[in-house]
């Protein structure tokens, strides 16, 4: 029974501490700027694209240097998905402020777009693309200077956006004609990758009779790393101060002088960095695919849902409370303590798997709506819902 | 037969006409749908493109629901493929059962059930399934949307619950085998309605017919809904909804109402392109198909209703052109068409028709630009002074 | 002494403990005008969210007409004859003043009603008649997101009209109107005072003269004093509390 007890805290909590990582950097951009991020799956995917990749390019080095190859993908994957995430937010989300629906559309779009990105990535898609960022930025560029730029702005895309996209492709196919497969072979493919964690991180640590594994403990150390850098960051910091005054009361920090788009443009990074990360680590559990990404998204929706906007504590607790509950139902946990009745017995036998236990939760969370609608822990006050 | 996003306040008497018109262009596009265009692609050899454009049809009836709810109310379901595949499934479930009195359907004996589920039963009857097409997802619609809507969730947390709701009764129905097939879904192109078997061309020429019929009455549902008082009170509640609770509305009854009809809608759309296209499967229910929906109403044209069937056939005649030659441009393709329609066309193509279309059409022939009001404040020096200065008031609105 | 429309009784709203009202206590008689200023942050708005039931009181009672509204939405209150109009203009945007009146107006407000029945011939006229009134005739039928300030401002004034509200909650119903419009908007005022009661909340003090016979100064939320324009106009508290405004006396 006690190995039970705490068979059920462990994985509750580890189910909840890969949610709390996945749905921190989705919060913490909701919360500032009111923004659901559908492709926070795909910048996770990215992640963990980007530890596959350390992770073979470490193998190379081989000894030591493998075991420790988890510690630079993080870091990597924090870069990498960071990156994706300003030029998302540069690109995309800034021209859609106050637009949330709008928003999810388009961030919907853009997940679109990396789940192909990396299914037909390849030296010839990579060159293909390089070159009409340069042809058609470049060009666009140097007619920027011209004085009559406005007027001649719709044309000139017109043209220019056709002729870059044809030579770009053109070159890229005869390239592809002339290095043959090396070249046009995609990097990833369609197929799942499998990511090998290191030696260290394959066992458990074994407490009495019950192994903990190490992946999962390395999992929930790393959360609660992030947590703490995040609280530091948004606490200690003076950019956390000037995010933290952005979410209260946007155009009060504007008039205050401090720059909006550039908080914004920050936080979009970190909260994607935050992705890579979680991706990182989701690597250490299993494959990665180009869907990796899109099993998660709903569940640290519900996270942020549950938890509130705007508290960090309220993610926490959502996150643990959503995993406990889904291990909890989908391992049939209780079923010693409702043996006794039969119909009880069969109903959360009828839930115990994973996919079943998830519409339990769903059921429950919609319950708990209609007691704290704005969430665990809702925001108060004046300004809030004109 | 454009549609005002905004019905005119005047008298009965004076709408009656144009609503003829409208009425009558109508029937004539459908009676050319119906009559004049199948004999004419049957004969040019591509029948297969008139099986495509009852398909798309159908779904078109499922992009009305999503502008009535998210057009003209302003809430946006990432979920309606919940309510298609309810619509699909009724009828699938229906068609399974026509075989030989005391057989059940072959897949149960995969998972070795003898004995039909119990909810099942019902589905032996014609008339109950008919109404079961339309009604199970209003019912679920409407509980869902009660649920939500009476503690005042809305904007992006509406969006995520349907969606989670969504992948709920994916996750159910692919996994309960022993119930409804899971993952392999329900076939319904072998089976037999009235002695027939469905895939068969005559029977699939009737579905054709009777979605064109269905889409006409689909369209002047909702276009029944959008003018009028009720018409008026979902813009209202779209723009401002906690203000229509001081005008001493209750906004929940409004808005489960336009959201169960459009689940109904989806139903419908959903049993006819089951089978049109000859299967359904859960697959209806992930989250793609869902979001698709949306994009054609985007693309067509919110709170347009023209908008919105326009967008359907579009989208989804260049997905099957698309994705059946370059299928991996497809998604490069749809990812951009999300973007584009979003941060480019916002009201989408009738949307832009209505207003820079015209005029550009306008200024390309050489005509005169129209003058957008009514002749008594054409004398109206603020109008006048307005006018001119139309540009500033950006600012202060 | 009339009946008592509204009565609050040691009213009290925390935001996380910041206590935006504070143990206030308030009576309107029956057909009673009454003015409330205050300097800013001194609780206003939130005043009127209390009695519209948008702010929960976390201590006491608001009772309108002898009934609590505590447990009462929004819309229930608003139905039960309470009608306010906000401090920046809040009219439907995309409708025009012609419907924003009608929604206003209309007496049946439930879905079955908006569905099947056709509006009234009794509220097209009294629709008609108020566009007279706030002189919108002409614009009747473009969407309202085409007109100025001032013409939503009249607009809403509308609208709370077209209500038939019997106690009015007006949040500065005069900010950004002319002089002329402003003298208009305290004429048509004080002629609903005739036959409602009247709660206004306002800064500009030329209006409160024109129209204010009893005035409630509110002070970090709680009445700091109340009387009629020239009594609060020399009472040291509020003196003190308004420095800015010591010179127009």
């Amino acid at each position: 029974m006690l190995s039970g007890i705490l068979d059920g805290i462990f994985n509750g909590i580890s189910i909840g501490s890969v949610l709390l990582l996945a749905a921190l950097g989705l919060a913490i951009v909701f919360g500032l700027m009111g923004v659901i991020n559908m492709a926070h799956g795909e910048l996770m995917m990215l992640g963990a694209y980007t530890t596959f990749v350390v992770q073979n390019g470490f193998k190379q080095l081989g000894g030591v240097w493998f075991e420790l190859y988890i510690f630079v993908a993080l870091i990597a994957a924090f870069v990498v998905a960071a990156a994706v995430g300003l030029v998302l937010e540069r690109g995309v989300i800034r021209y859609l402020y106050g637009r949330p629906l709008e928003t999810l559309l388009a961030t919907w779009g853009v997940s679109l777009i990396l789940q192909q990105f990396v299914r037909s990535v390849s030296w010839q898609f990579v060159v293909g693309l390089g070159l009409f960022c340069l042809l058609y930025f470049g060009a666009t560029t140097l007619l920027a200077r011209r004085a009559n730029w406005q007027q001649i702005r719709s044309w000139a895309i017109a043209i220019l956006l056709p002729i870059s996209a044809g030579i770009a492709i053109a070159i890229a196919l005869v390239a592809g004609q002339m290095y043959k497969l090396p070249f046009t072979q995609p990097w990833f493919g369609a197929q799942n990758k499998d990511v090998t964690a290191p030696r260290w991180l394959r066992g458990g640590i074994p407490i009495g009779d019950y192994q903990l594994p190490s992946a999962r403990l390395f999992i929930i150390g790393l959360t609660i790393a992030c947590l703490i850098g995040i609280f530091l960051f948004l606490q200690k910091s003076p950019w956390g101060l000037r995010i933290r005054s952005v979410t209260q009361n946007r155009s009060m920090s504007a008039c205050l002088g401090i720059p909006t788009k550039t908080v914004d443009a920050l936080t979009f990074a970190i909260g994607s960095g935050l992705a890579g990360v979680a991706g990182s680590a989701l690597g250490l559990l299993g494959s990665v695919g180009p869907n990796t990404g899109q099993n998660y998204i709903v569940d640290t929706f519900m996270v942020v849902v549950v938890g509130g906007v705007g508290k960090l504590v309220g993610s926490i607790v959502a996150a643990m409370l959503i995993g406990t509950a889904n291990y909890v139902i989908g391992a049939n946990v209780l079923q010693p303590l409702v043996a006794g009745s039969p119909a009880l017995s069969s109903f959360f036998e009828f839930f115990a798997t994973a996919s079943m236990a998830k519409v339990m939760v769903f059921a429950l969370i919609i319950v708990f709506l209609q007691f704290k609608p704005a969430g665990l822990f809702p925001q108060k006050g004046r300004t809030i819902d004109a | 037969m454009s549609i005002e996003i905004i019905p005119d306040g005047k008298g009965k008497g004076k709408n009656r006409k144009p609503l003829l018109i409208e009425a009558g262009i109508v029937a004539a596009i459908a009676v050319i749908v119906l009559f004049v265009l199948p004999p004419i692609f049957t004969g040019l050899g591509a029948g297969f493109q008139i099986g495509l454009l009852g398909r798309f049809m159908a779904l078109a009836i499922a992009a009305l629901g999503i502008d009535l709810i998210w057009g003209y109310t302003g809430m946006l379901s990432l979920g309606h493929g919940l309510f298609v595949a309810l619509g699909g499934y009724a009828l699938a479930m229906y068609l399974q059962l026509q075989i030989p009195a005391g057989q059940i359907p072959d897949f149960f004996q995969l998972y070795g059930v003898s004995e039909l589920p119990t909810f099942w039963q019902p589905f032996y009857s014609f008339p109950f399934t008919i109404v079961a097409i339309f009604a199970i997802p209003m019912l679920v619609g409407g509980i869902l949307g009660y649920l939500v809507f009476r503690n005042r969730i809305r904007g992006v947390y509406f969006s995520i619950l349907t969606q989670a709701a969504l992948i709920v009764f994916f996750n159910f129905f692919n996994g309960q085998q022993k119930l409804i097939n899971g993952t392999n879904g329900l076939k319904t192109d072998t089976t037999t309605i009235f002695g027939a078997q469905v895939g068969s061309p005559p029977v699939q020429a009737v579905f054709y017919g009777l979605t064109v019929i269905l889409l006409v009455a689909a369209y002047a549902l909702c276009r029944w809904l959008t003018s009028g008082r009720l018409g008026r009170m979902l813009v209202a509640i779209r723009d401002d909804e906690p203000r229509v609770r001081f005008s001493g509305y209750n906004p929940t009854g409004y808005k489960v109402l336009v959201f169960a009809v459009s689940a109904g809608l989806a139903g419908i759309a959903g049993a006819l392109y089951t089978v049109q296209s000859g299967i359904i499967t859960p697959a209806q229910m992930n989250i793609a198909p869902s979001i698709e929906i949306v994009i054609w109403v985007a693309v067509g044209g919110r709170a347009s209703l023209v908008g919105a069937i326009l967008g359907a056939l579009l989208v989804n005649f260049a997905k099957s052109t698309l994705s059946a030659q370059f299928p991996e441009v497809w998604l490069f393709f749809q990812g951009a068409l999300f973007l584009a329609v979003v941060t480019l066309l916002p009201s989408g193509i009738v949307g832009w028709l209505r207003t820079e279309g015209i005029q550009n059409l306008r200024s390309l022939l050489g005509l005169r630009q129209p003058v957008a009001t009514y002749p008594s404040l054409e004398t109206d020096p603020e109008v006048k002074y307005e006018r001119q200065s139309v540009g500033n008031r950006e600012s202060d609105g | 002494m009339n009946a008592k429309v509204l009565e609050i009784e040691n009213l009290t709203v925390s935001f996380d403990g910041f206590k935006a009202l504070n143990q206030l206590n308030f009576s309107l008689d029956e057909g009673e005008l009454r003015v409330i200023i205050g300097p800013n942050g001194a609780g206003k708005t939130t005043f009127l969210d209390v009695i519209t039931g948008k702010v929960q009181p976390t201590v006491g009672q608001v009772r309108f007409k002898g009934k609590n509204l505590r447990s009462l939405s929004e819309d229930q209150i608003s139905r039960s004859g309470i009608g306010r109009k906000f401090q920046t203009p809040r009219v439907y945007l995309k409708l025009t003043p012609r419907e924003n009146l009608e929604i206003s107006c209309s007496r049946s407000k439930n879905v079955f009603a908006a569905l099947f029945q056709p509006i009234p011939a009794a509220e097209r006229r009294t629709v008609a008649g108020l566009l007279e009134t706030i002189d919108l005739t002409a614009k009747a039928d473009l969407p309202a997101e085409l007109l100025s300030h001032g013409e939503k401002q009249r607009l809403e004034i509308g609208m709370l009209v077209a209500q038939a509200p019997d106690l009015l909650l007006v949040d500065e119903p005069v900010a950004g109107l002319t002089d002329e419009e402003t003298e208009a908007v305290g004429d048509l005022l004080l002629a609903l005072a005739e036959s409602h009661s009247i709660v206004v909340i306002e800064h500009d003090m030329e209006f409160v003269r024109q129209i204010a016979r009893q005035v409630t100064v509110l002070h970090q939320g709680t009445v700091l004093c109340e009387g009629s324009m020239s009594e609060v106009q020399t009472d040291p508290r509020v003196i003190e509390v308004y420095l800015g405004h010591q010179e127009e006396e």
